[in-house]
């Protein structure tokens, strides 16, 4: 069995080959050598190995990349179906959008 | 609890204009280790605020991100202070900064270090070029068993309540005097629930290459019926009392209902699961672990009552 290598068929990963431009940024970012390039193009190579972290999907600069990123974290899924903030566990299912906001937050430094 | 250090430029030996700058988190861990790795090399290190989040866990939150970073890189006037316009960034920092972005609004070009900080002198002496090993997470026994004590800890938490608890229901009913059924059946109890985070939370992720399935909570039955055998043995032997009628079954199903929800929970500190997946995984699991934990609770409490 190769290892470690996650459920088959589950990641939502998927590459716009027309878009692609064949820079390579995600090939640098992937942790697990999902994506390859093959005759001067990238491709999907091994996508049961992706654990969808989304570091390809953010270093596409023609989001030719997508894929639904996320903690692969059982308990994140408990804390979220319970309800639970952020603030009461490091560990929830951030949106998107909470990403983006935590992102883009201030940088103060209240200590 | 703080484990930080303050965020802003920090040099390493004596860098000067064309020492490179190396971008981390301001969990001090994270400080610590990049210091080391360098082993004696003249660099700039960067620290942004992640809250004492490690680089990983703050990249996929954000915070750890594109914006943090372009404004550590004006805050510390990086362009007067280097005469190149390169900054590493570890490679799990991948999720949150966008090599693209970062470049458009500061000029300064990332390139992606290694995963493991102990590759960064080699990484820096070949040029800032990464073999592809260094691009690679792996998660071997070494990396598993650290992961260990964090697991126990979260048990633990539960497990200090349920404990008690189940050694003092263990006193109810029964034949005897409270404290000598309490002696019984509350410690085989203990000693039962001990056995599960043993199965689940130890056994499972040492194992877990060679466990049979690809789902956590399908990995982590083997233990759990295993110990469960074990204990079960245990009680039948060498146990002072005889077990109670549906003493036996109700550990037979607890134990590895226990076994399996722990090592279901260990995807949150593996490096390869993905939220499809444990999502997919827990669409099956959960619904089979709660009626077993319910009906494993339920029998042995009535172990307590039936004559």
């Amino acid at each position: 069995m190769r290892f470690p290598v996650y459920l088959h068929n589950v990641a939502t990963l998927a590459l716009d080959e027309d878009k692609c431009t064949g820079c390579g940024a995600c090939l640098d970012v992937c942790p697990h050598a999902v994506l390859v390039r093959h005759n001067g193009r990238v491709r999907i190579d091994d996508r049961d190995a992706c654990m969808e972290c989304g570091a390809c999907a953010t270093n596409c600069p023609v989001q030719a990349v997508t894929v639904q990123s996320g903690v692969g974290c059982a308990m994140a899924v408990i804390n979220t179906a319970l309800g639970r903030s952020s603030s009461s566990c490091c560990c929830v299912i951030e949106t998107s959008e909470q990403k983006a906001a935590n992102s883009s937050g201030s940088t103060a430094t209240p200590r | 609890m703080s484990y930080t250090v303050d965020p802003g430029l920090y040099a390493v030996g004596q860098p000067d204009a064309g020492s490179p700058v190396l971008v981390t988190a301001n969990y001090k861990m994270s400080f610590d280790r990049v210091r080391r790795s360098l082993d004696g090399r003249n660099a700039w290190l960067l620290v942004l605020e992640t809250d004492g989040i490690n680089v990983w866990c703050a990249a996929g939150k954000g915070s750890f991100g594109t914006n943090e970073l372009v404004l550590r890189i004006e805050g510390a006037r990086l362009e007067q202070i280097v005469s190149h316009r390169r900054v590493v960034v570890p490679q799990l920092g991948g999720p949150g900064v966008a090599a693209h972005e970062v470049k458009a609004r500061s000029g300064f070009r990332v390139t992606f270090g290694p995963v493991r900080c102990e590759d960064l002198g080699r990484f820096i002496d070949a040029g800032f070029k990464a073999a592809p090993e260094m691009r690679r997470k792996t998660f071997d026994t070494w990396e598993r068993l650290v992961l260990i004590p964090v697991e126990l800890v979260d048990a633990l938490k539960v497990a200090a309540v349920a404990v008690p608890l189940f050694f003092l229901l263990g006193g109810l009913g029964g034949p005897g005097t409270f404290w000598s059924n309490a002696l019984n059946y509350g410690l085989f109890a203990v000693v039962c629930l001990v056995g599960a985070i043993v199965a689940g939370a130890v056994l499972t992720p040492i194992l877990l290459p060679w466990l049979p399935g690809r789902a956590f909570s399908l990995k982590g039955l083997i233990p759990g019926i295993a110990m469960a055998v074990v204990l079960v043995g245990l009680r039948t032997s060498v146990w002072a009392s005889p077990p109670a009628p549906l003493e036996i079954p109700a550990w037979l199903v607890l134990v590895p209902a226990l076994s399996t929800y722990l090592a279901m929970n260990f995807t949150g500190a593996s490096t390869f699961t993905s939220l499809s997946g444990v999502k997919k995984e827990m669409r099956i699991a959960v619904p089979l672990q709660i009626p077993a934990g319910v009906a494993g609770v339920a029998l042995w409490i009535g172990s307590r009552f039936a004559s």
